[in-house]
């Protein structure tokens, strides 16, 4: 075999070095729960192997009907959920800003009032009986998503004495590639909570921060039912390979 | 000429938090009727090839204390080592295969995988990577999901030549990837920190 480029399948191309400066170390004290669970020794790196450049698939006949409807998805017949009604709307990307397709978005939230549904959830907020708090989706080929739901109220937290979380949105991303995976967290724009609190200031770079703060979007909106916030996602990019010396299967 | 390009910058990770099972395993926490059922609970179908075995552990923080709150994601290849995932560029995996699976711990932080010992994966620039899996932990506190790797006791040859391993075993640490196999079970215990703190990749 020669190293000409062939018009054949081509393996995957590895992924681009992670940026740790945009991310929180994983020992952040202000963040009380991390010091015993953040590793100290340095993370062992190389470059990705097959084991991370492929990953899981899901399918869109996965999706139930409402499964990316949290005003509705756990609600009794003809009920819906309580608080303001909005749509979370985006597009998820690589970081050479090509749209990912085909992948799988979760998310999860407390309910207007700020409480979640699980056990070991301590504030005195009540539950909504039509709200359970978790949706899913999967991108469109043109990488967009889009789910509706109610704002999530802030709530307090055993971290300092009064601690409070600002209104966010939980997701889990995955990509193409299982080094892609990711959890985050979404932010509102304009909550004055954002700037208080341990979680999000784990992230030293404030223009991070502001990644994670979903716009309002007024042309979105839904007259009379929903506001909408735009909250776009970039996902780790693939280098090319174009000339990368393939030993194995030639 | 090349005309100027900024790459974007990656998402920032924040914790999944305390409640990270809504989201991911919402019927296992009484949110049921959304989704008919939990996803990742069946990482082989009736049918698949290779041997069967259960992969289990428990997740210690650096205080002694179980990481109860966890959800553990592990990805692998089939028997044959090939990995059933578009992004894979050689044919013939294991339909019976998915790969992929999802497991919350216990309050003993104790989690548990049924599935089957993969095959050696092809290591870059040539080789056979050992037989291994990939686990993925988020939970309350940890501020990006950790990643690392099992490999299997019952290897050491294929061990021997790994190129990962190998750079674990350069530090001394190499132990720490390696499951124990006694029958068709694998024990992986899972140390964020201390003395016997596991290797966690930067892939
Ligand atoms: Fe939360």
């Amino acid at each position: 075999m020669t190293d000409r480029l062939v018009n054949a399948p081509q393996e995957a191309g590895a992924f681009m070095e992670r940026d740790f400066s945009q991310h929180p170390p994983a020992f952040t004290p202000g963040y009380k729960s991390s010091t015993l669970r953040a590793p100290k020794q340095a993370l062992i790196s190389f470059a990705s192997t097959l084991s991370e450049k492929t990953g899981p698939a899901f399918g869109h006949n996965m999706l139930g009907e409402y499964d990316n409807d949290l005003i509705i998805n756990y609600a009794k017949a003809g009920e819906e959920a309580i608080g303001p009604r909005i749509v979370v709307h985006g597009q998820l990307l690589d970081q050479n800003a090509r749209p990912i397709p085909n992948v799988l978005l979760e998310f999860w939230q407390a309910n207007a009032g700020g409480r979640y549904r699980h056990k070991r959830e301590g504030y005195r907020a009540p539950l909504d009986p039509n709200f359970g708090g978790f949706g899913r989706t999967i991108t469109d080929e043109n990488g967009y998503y889009w789910f509706r739901t109610i704002k999530p109220g802030p709530y307090p937290w055993p971290n300092g004495v009064n601690d409070w979380r600002p209104a966010h949105i939980h997701f889990s991303l995955f990509g193409s590639g299982f080094a892609q995976r990711l959890v985050s967290q979404m932010y509102f724009e304009g909550d004055p909570l954002i700037k208080i609190c341990p979680i999000v200031n784990t992230i030293s770079d404030p223009a991070a921060i502001d990644r994670l703060v979903a716009r309002l979007d007024m042309n979105n909106t839904v007259p009379m039912d929903l506001s909408a916030y735009r909250f776009d996602i970039v996902l780790r990019g693939r280098r090319s390979t174009f000339f990368e010396n393939r030993k194995e299967g030639n | 000429m090349m005309l100027p390009r900024d790459y974007l910058k990656e998402t920032p990770s924040q914790t999944g938090g305390p409640y990270v099972h809504i989201g991911m395993m919402p019927n296992l926490f009484d949110i049921n009727g959304v989704i008919p059922e939990d996803l990742g609970g069946d990482i082989v179908l009736e049918g698949v090839k290779g041997e069967r075995i259960t992969i289990k552990g428990r997740i210690v923080d650096g205080g002694g204390n179980p990481v109860f709150d966890c959800v553990v994601e592990l990805w692998q290849a089939d028997a044959n080592g090939i990995y059933n995932s578009p992004m894979e560029h050689r044919s013939g995996a294991d339909p019976k295969c998915i790969g992929w699976g999802r497991q919350s711990a216990d309050d003993n932080g104790e989690f548990a995988f049924e599935t089957i010992k993969p095959g050696p994966v092809p290591a870059p620039g040539g080789g056979l990577m050992a037989p291994h899996v990939t686990l993925w932990i988020v939970a309350r506190g940890i501020n990006i999901g950790l990643q690392t790797r099992m490999y299997f006791s019952d290897e050491e040859a294929a061990n021997a030549k790994d190129p990962i391993l190998g750079k674990a075993r350069m530090i001394g640490r190499d132990g720490t990837m390696i499951g124990k196999r006694d029958g068709d079970i694998v024990t992986f215990d899972i140390y964020l920190q201390g003395e016997n703190e596991t290797v966690f990749l930067d892939i």
